[in-house]
């Protein structure tokens, strides 16, 4: 009994070891993603969180606030709410017509048999060119009093909108460049499109199935995972968004930024505020650092809320086992 | 897809938030009047300024050689066009690149300059060179250039602004001269303006507040307003002067054909520092500007006569014709800056030397900063350029005073300026007082 005893003993501690090691080695492995996700998230995510509750403007030493920072971003930091309701605006308008267009282009590219090459360049090219300079670009074509597109809209007797001057305007001009530039996700979906397999078409079209019922029955339940990358990425980008409304904002509202010109941001009446310019203009303008972590955590939240609920519900997108 | 942050701002936002721990120990502030560098030493130093125009980046070098002849040992490094932001930040990461002597083109960060001790206070500086601030430098500039008796900037030349107006123009309208108050402004602007459809031919004036230097601030001069109380609180709703200026503007805008055309025309002009700005061009016939307007008019060749005078002051205060807004460069030392006794070297003659700011004056057309240079034979200029200069010098002259959050409430103000001149707010006092507690509030958010 005692030598069975022991002989177990002896097994239970040689695997206690050999796990160990196993698990080192699978440490050892892990160590350039852990310290990684040590060094780039968890320290900076807890300095941020540290931070909303500090008052520090760089150079003196911070010091306690409690709640002010958030108190002051959430009832009294005039652009906040403005900012928040246009990034949502961008990911839910912006993000759906972007995957829309952008499948519906690839589609189309699919379907055409001759010239494929010379389209794929043309939607493709304009993702290429620098935010700054489209963003430019496109102020000139819609400027509301000389711009070609309110002249041809004017000669055919629609009213011309005030595009980037107007409120109410300046968020559908910007959809309206960023669906310009879809060339990524256009190439994105020709690639999934070209990818499903032709025999299920062929399958569907001896069982009676129509254009539509083959795209809803068989394209887009072999693409759903491309278009559920689109809309993640999508979103994650658009609450990022910060340099076209920027630069949209500046060139319509007619100020060249000088070396020493304020900062007004959103242009016109705040309508293209978005959440990333509140975190530059309070943490690298204001230097209210406290304030900017604060807006930089209900980004954070917004992104990962946005993300979770689509991973969890994927849209009736991912099937299972995909 | 939307762009995110810029790569630059992405990894200083790293950089920040991986810094912070260290700092909340090692800070990296102010060291005063403790400078222990010898500056007659061999060295180098760093100087960040905001000039980028070709024949001012040319001035500054000039400026700088001047200065290296008279201190050979001292060494100096320019980087130009720096904006407020960049000077900001570098002022707060410190480092071997970092600079030693900064200047500026805004007089709104004097506040935060001074408060957060980016810049180190000069007081002991001028005290150990035996110069008197208050007798070197015209009254408002000595004033702007500090926060709360911290001296941490010096003025370097200075900014007045003033009417720029259409000879020509005002011929064929039958207006003698230049308006000297508001009434009369008023009633030249609306005999200026040619309408062309839905449009303009000419406009007497763009009273609009994107305008670009029909700001706020610029206008509200004119009414001699005083933006704090004795307790620092925004006196926006209780000084009655900010009232007149903004229901002036609005009168102007609804009288020169409405806001919604006003913007639609403001579309078609060209940049304000681009040959085809409308002053230039003769679609606006009068221009609110400052005195650097004038030699890019003339680099312009517009077709018509140039003239220049001071803005109109209230009908009740025709007395105080002559005065403007005043503001200007400024220039100052890094507070992590190891080389400040050499710093100030520079900074002295920049800003000191009678012959370097008459010099520096004459190359980029902006207004010396002295007392003596302001007096000195040696400074050239266009006899219109006179106006500006009198202007500098008038005693009524304001400028927008130093606040520990900068120009935040500057911005505020003029935010609302948006919402009143388009319409969306139309209760001028309740405005008004909402306005003034939105700028108590940043005031003490940033305290």
């Amino acid at each position: 009994m005692a030598t069975i005893t022991l002989a177990s003993k002896r097994r239970r501690s040689g695997l206690a070891a050999k796990r160990r090691k196993k698990a080192l080695r699978t440490a050892a492995f892990m160590s350039p993603w852990l310290i990684g996700f040590a060094v780039f998230f968890a320290y900076p995510l807890i300095s941020t969180v540290y931070f909303s509750f500090m008052h520090y403007d760089g150079f003196k030493p911070p010091t306690w606030s409690g709640t002010k920072n958030w108190t002051y971003v959430f009832e009294h930091y005039p652009y906040f709410w403005p900012a928040l309701r246009n990034t949502l605006w961008l990911v839910v308008v912006t993000v759906t017509l972007r995957v829309l267009f952008g499948l519906g282009i690839g589609l189309l590219i699919t379907k055409i048999k001759t010239g494929t090459g010379v389209f794929r360049t043309l939607f493709y090219l304009p993702y290429l060119a620098p935010p700054v300079a489209a963003t430019m670009a496109f102020a000139f074509l819609l400027n509301p009093g000389t711009g070609p597109v309110n002249s041809i809209l004017e000669k055919i007797g629609i009213p011309a909108p005030g595009w980037f001057n107007d409120p109410n305007w300046s968020k559908p001009a910007l959809t309206l460049l960023f669906l310009w530039g879809v060339g990524d996700l256009m190439v994105i979906f020709m690639a999934a499109l070209l990818d499903v397999p032709k025999e299920q078409y062929e399958a569907a079209e001896l069982d009676g199935a129509s254009a539509w019922q083959r795209f809803r029955f068989v394209t887009i339940p072999n693409i759903s995972p491309i278009i559920m990358f689109a809309v993640v990425t999508g979103v994650i980008a658009a609450m990022q968004c910060y340099t076209q409304p920027l630069v949209a904002g500046k060139v319509a509202s007619g100020v060249i930024q000088g070396a020493g010109t304020m900062f007004e941001p959103g242009y016109p009446e705040r309508s293209t505020l978005t959440l990333p310019q509140l975190v530059y203009n309070l943490g690298f303008q204001r230097f209210d650092y406290g304030s900017a972590c604060v807006v930089a955590l209900v980004l954070f939240a917004l992104s990962m809320a946005f993300t979770a609920f689509l991973m969890r519900r994927r849209g009736g997108l991912i099937q299972a086992g995909d | 897809m939307p762009e995110v942050i810029p790569s630059a701002a992405r990894k200083a936002a790293f950089a920040l938030t991986a810094s912070l721990a260290l700092l909340t120990t090692a800070c990296t502030g102010q060291s005063g009047s403790g400078a222990t560098d010898d500056a007659s030493k061999d060295t180098t130093i760093n100087f960040w300024h905001a000039w980028s125009a070709p024949n001012e980046v040319q001035a500054v070098r000039k400026l700088v050689a001047g200065f290296e002849k008279a201190h050979p040992n001292i060494h100096v490094h320019i980087v130009g066009d720096m904006t407020d932001d960049k000077i900001n930040q570098a002022l707060r990461s410190g480092g071997s690149d970092a600079p030693d002597v900064i200047s500026s083109f805004t007089t709104n960060n004097v506040g935060k300059f001074c408060s957060s001790g980016a810049l180190v206070d000069l007081n002991p500086f001028f005290k150990k060179s035996g110069i008197d601030p208050a007798a070197t430098f015209p009254k408002t500039m000595n004033e702007y250039t500090q926060f709360e008796g911290n001296r941490c900037t010096v003025p370097l030349l200075g900014d007045a602004y003033g009417l720029y107006y259409n000879k020509t123009a005002f011929k064929k309208a039958g207006i003698a001269g230049p308006p000297k108050t508001w009434s009369e402004f008023e009633a030249d602007a609306k005999k200026l303006t040619v309408p062309d459809g839905d449009s303009y031919k000419q406009l007497g004036f763009m009273p609009d507040y994107h305008g670009w230097e029909s700001t706020t601030e610029h206008y509200f001069a004119q009414f001699s307003p005083t933006y704090f109380d004795k307790n620092g609180k925004s006196n926006l709703a209780k000084d009655p002067a900010f009232e007149k200026g903004f229901t002036l503007q609005k009168r102007l805008v609804d009288e020169l054909g409405g806001f919604q055309r006003l913007e639609r025309f403001r579309s078609t002009l060209g940049d304000e520092w681009g040959p085809k700005h409308p002053f230039h061009t003769g679609q606006v016939a009068m221009q609110l500007d400052g005195e650097w307007r004038l030699g890019m008019a003339l680099a312009a060749k517009p077709s018509f006569d140039i003239g220049v005078a001071p803005l109109p002051v209230p009908d009740d205060q025709a007395a105080q014709y002559g005065k403007g807004y005043i503001t200007g460069t400024i220039a100052g030392i890094a507070a992590t800056s190891h080389k400040q006794n050499a710093a100030w070297e520079l900074v002295k003659y920049m800003t000191t030397d009678t012959d370097a700011v008459v010099n520096f004056s004459n190359a980029i057309h902006n207004v010396p900063s002295t007392l003596a240079a302001l007096k000195s034979p040696k400074l050239t200029y266009d006899p219109r350029f006179k106006t500006f200069l009198d202007i500098a010098a008038n005693p009524d002259s304001t400028t927008s005073p130093a606040s520990i959050n900068g120009g935040v409430y500057l911005t505020t103000i003029q935010n609302f300026g948006y919402d009143y001149e388009s319409g969306k707010v139309t209760d001028l006092k309740a405005g008004l007082m909402r306005t003034a507690a939105q700028i108590d509030t940043d005031i003490a958010q940033a305290k």
